[in-house]
């Protein structure tokens, strides 16, 4: 009893402990702070990139993609019918996108893929990731969706996209009128052609259209390449005019057609919009077959792509697999130009319960021919993103329990100081009949004592923080006058944070296991202390 | 006259101590086969000057320093052998101490610091059921010893007097059989020196309480029963006072 009483009494009067508290409290709730921030990033992140790889993958091996799309389809149904929820097949190429911006074209690669978008909804959340479904904040100004989620997805563009595409159109037709290189009689309906197996001639047209070129004052020789040349700016900023959108239609990732600066008064980050839904890129793969040619073809921007992974929005362009096909050759048609069979690359297929993600993968795995597709869970996909998520959150938290640690030390060199403090106390309990377990156990409790106010301070601190962090970090901003968690690079309307019930107490247990850790050695001392002395001692 | 000297076993004794302190490379002879003991009922004045070993003694006899050549015997079984916990418990349940400078716990209010020996004897569980009479217990010594009025202060807020008065309540709150003081009275005035050996005396006569009393006062010594005279670790001297019990070792 006398222990508890000590302990207690200890805690109530010696101020120096407090700082042992306050350091434990600290690491603490930094840890959990810390913890809850990451685990809030890490799911947000998971579920970003499980929202745009679906549950299980069926790749194809070979970018000449697997025949019978239909078939392949109904093989995975047989195979595991009963786990499918959704299965939709796309087709992966890499390529490049050329985009004419203020007369000067960007040339980018990126990653192809043709999708349906109302399959591809089945099996992710594609219009979470929608520009015109979803509320935007752009440069501190909150845009509203452009269209209802009742809208069913598809290649439409939005009326804003028709809209600045009618003018932009007009536009041109105007400039192009007003150089006289446009009969006003001419329409504007008949549109060029817009996909073009480029081999060397035809890329040549592309590239000097037969205009007649205005000679300049300082080139006597007109040459298709002078930038300096505003004609020839003006030849490749307009391939043509042509006020329907084209067939091939994209929704292409915001990275890509955007960039952000730094406001130089005001600290903020701004995004710098190039292109807009409604304009047209010029898309680059390959075709199938032996050996594979290079297919340029027009696309139409309808929808920008943001899924918060700056991986995929800064590489994906997702447009019609049909088009795709088609422009790549993966389309069967019969002797009358209609389609027979297509092929894909891959299958992404949704689960009914991601538990079951691994017997399918297996029986997926047994239905195809192993030399054909490779099938694998996304995480397995994503497997090394997120192991290095994961060693990162465990270095951290290593990092982080060193603070403790630091802690711990700190409460040694308290303890032994109250030790010696104390020692004509623990005389006294001697001679009244205490033994040396006794005071020992005096200051293990003490020990767990600190540690266990040290835990639940910190541990509310810390929830108190994670729970109010949106709070704390406009009023760091309002004070620093720079925005401490920038959104805009996150796309996260507020920073996100997940508590883990298991991870607090964790930390709180470890937290009180140093604290007791450290009290151990002059515990220990307490203990051995001879009466006498320790009587003596003054 | 004659007088009859009884031959009983005492209570407690010492039987040749020896006792040397080590400091550095230095070592200090203590005691040089010192011995001393007191029947049942008994109250000592162990008398010397500083140095003398007296302190020694009184440690030795209430098992908080062990002998280096010696025994100590107390109802005739020797005890300085046995093992820390027996001798925890002999402390806790046979002996009372009182010190020079009263060492109260300061954390501890001075009903606390009188219930801390039976707070250390039982267990929490225990200690819990019987609170109740414990505090009773303290607050009824406290009376006896005239600190009624002062059971929640502090031992800082205390005078030297009422301090010692607490130690004498909380050595006695065990029932223990001998009480071992060691210079009760050197840091308190003489008047109130002489209230403490009053309630010693008191004690000695009311309740047949034995006492072993270390002071270099001569005055305050012959309050005692018979005075035991240390000098440079060996006795010097055993007088026997007024109803004496002799004891020759």
């Amino acid at each position: 009893m006398y222990k508890v009483l000590l302990c207690i009494r200890y805690l109530r009067t010696r101020y120096i402990a407090l700082a042992s508290i306050v350091s434990v409290m600290l690491g603490v709730a930094t840890m959990i702070v810390v913890n809850s921030v990451m685990a809030g990033f890490t799911t947000e992140m998971r579920d970003r990139i499980h929202g745009y790889l679906a549950d299980v993958l069926i790749e194809s091996r070979n970018a000449d993609g697997i025949s019978d799309s239909v078939g392949l389809l109904n093989q995975v149904h047989d195979a595991v019918g009963e786990h499918v929820e959704a299965a939709t097949c796309t087709v992966e190429m890499p390529g490049v996108v050329s985009m004419d911006i203020r007369g000067e074209t960007y040339t980018t690669p990126v990653t192809i893929i043709g999708i349906v978008p109302s399959e591809k909804a089945r099996v992710g959340p594609l219009l979470d990731c929608l520009g015109s479904y979803n509320t935007t904040t752009e440069n501190g100004n909150v845009h509203p969706a452009l269209r209802s989620r009742d809208v069913p997805v598809g290649w439409e563009l939005t009326r804003d996209a028709a809209e600045r595409r009618r003018a932009l159109m007009e536009q041109r037709e105007f400039l192009l009128r007003d150089q006289g290189l446009l009969e006003t009689s001419q329409t504007t309906e008949s549109a060029p052609q817009n996909s073009i197996v480029a081999d060397a001639t035809e890329s040549e047209t592309l590239q000097a259209p037969d205009f007649d070129e205005p000679q300049t004052a300082d080139s006597d020789v007109p040459s298709p390449f002078d930038i300096e040349n505003p004609f020839d700016d003006f030849d490749d900023v307009t391939p043509g005019i042509r006020k329907e959108p084209h067939d091939a239609r994209i929704y292409i990732g915001e990275g890509l057609i955007s960039y952000q600066v730094r406001d130089p008064e005001t600290g903020n980050l701004e995004k710098v919009m190039m292109l807009q839904p409604g304009e047209d890129v010029t898309l680059t793969t390959v075709t199938r077959g032996r050996p594979p040619k290079p297919v340029s073809f027009e696309a139409t921007i309808c929808d920008v792509f943001r899924s918060g992974m700056s991986e995929y929005d800064s590489q994906l362009v997702l447009m019609n697999l049909e088009e795709l096909q088609k422009n790549r050759g993966m389309l069967t048609l019969d002797e009358n130009g209609d389609v027979t069979g297509d092929a894909v690359t891959s299958i992404q297929i949704k689960l009914n319960d991601y538990a079951h993600a691994e017997t399918v993968v297996q029986r997926l795995k047994a239905a195809f021919p192993p030399g054909m597709v490779t099938v694998r869970t996304w995480e397995s996909k994503q497997g090394l993103l997120l192991s290095a998520v994961e060693m990162e959150t465990a270095i951290l938290n290593v990092l982080l329990f060193l603070i403790i640690t630091v802690a711990g030390f700190g409460i040694l060199a308290i303890f032994f100081m109250i030790v010696v403090e104390k020692t004509r106390d623990i005389g006294i309990l001697k001679s009244l009949g205490a033994s040396s377990q006794g005071v020992m156990s005096i200051f293990l409790s003490y020990g767990l004592g600190l540690g266990l106010v040290g835990s639940v301070a910190g541990v509310s601190m810390g929830l108190l923080f994670v729970h109010h962090i949106n709070q704390i970090e406009q009023t760091l901003s309002w004070l620093t006058g720079r925005r401490v968690f920038d959104r805009d690079i996150y796309y996260f309307s507020s920073i996100p944070t997940q508590v883990s019930p298991t991870m607090v107490f964790w930390v709180a247990v470890g937290a009180i296991g140093i604290a007791v850790l450290a009290s151990v050695l002059p515990a220990r001392r307490a203990s051995r202390l001879h009466p006498v002395r320790a009587l003596r001692f003054d | 006259m004659s007088q009859t000297i009884k031959m009983t076993t005492p209570l407690i004794s010492a039987k040749a101590i020896q006792k040397t302190y080590k400091t550095g490379q230095h070592e200090v002879r203590v005691l040089r086969g010192a011995g001393i003991s007191a029947s049942e009922g008994e109250f000592i004045s162990v008398i010397g000057q500083s140095g003398s070993g007296k302190s020694t003694m009184l440690h030795v006899l209430g098992l908080l320093d062990a002998p280096d050549v010696g025994e100590v015997m107390y109802e005739g079984r020797r005890i300085d052998n046995l093992n820390e916990t027996a001798r925890d418990l002999l402390r806790n349940r046979v002996f009372g101490f009182i010190f020079q400078f009263y060492h109260l716990l300061p954390e501890l209010s001075l009903l606390e610091n009188v219930m801390a020996p039976l707070m250390i004897r039982y267990s929490m569980w225990n200690y819990w059921k019987q609170r109740r009479s414990i505090k009773q217990q303290a607050l009824e010594i406290l009376e006896q010893v005239g600190l009624g009025h002062r059971t929640k202060h502090r031992p800082s807020q205390l005078s030297g007097g009422e301090l010692q008065r607490g130690a004498i309540a909380r050595a006695l709150i065990t029932k223990p059989r001998i009480l071992l003081a060691d210079e009760p009275t050197g840091n308190l005035d003489a008047d109130t020196g002489q209230e403490i050996m009053t309630l010693l005396k008191q004690l000695n006569e009311e309740s047949r309480l034995t006492i072993v009393m270390v002071t270099h006062d001569e005055a305050v010594a012959s309050q005692g029963h018979r005075t035991v005279r240390l000098k440079e670790g060996r006795i010097e001297t055993a007088t026997i006072a007024k109803t004496g019990v002799a004891t020759a070792m």
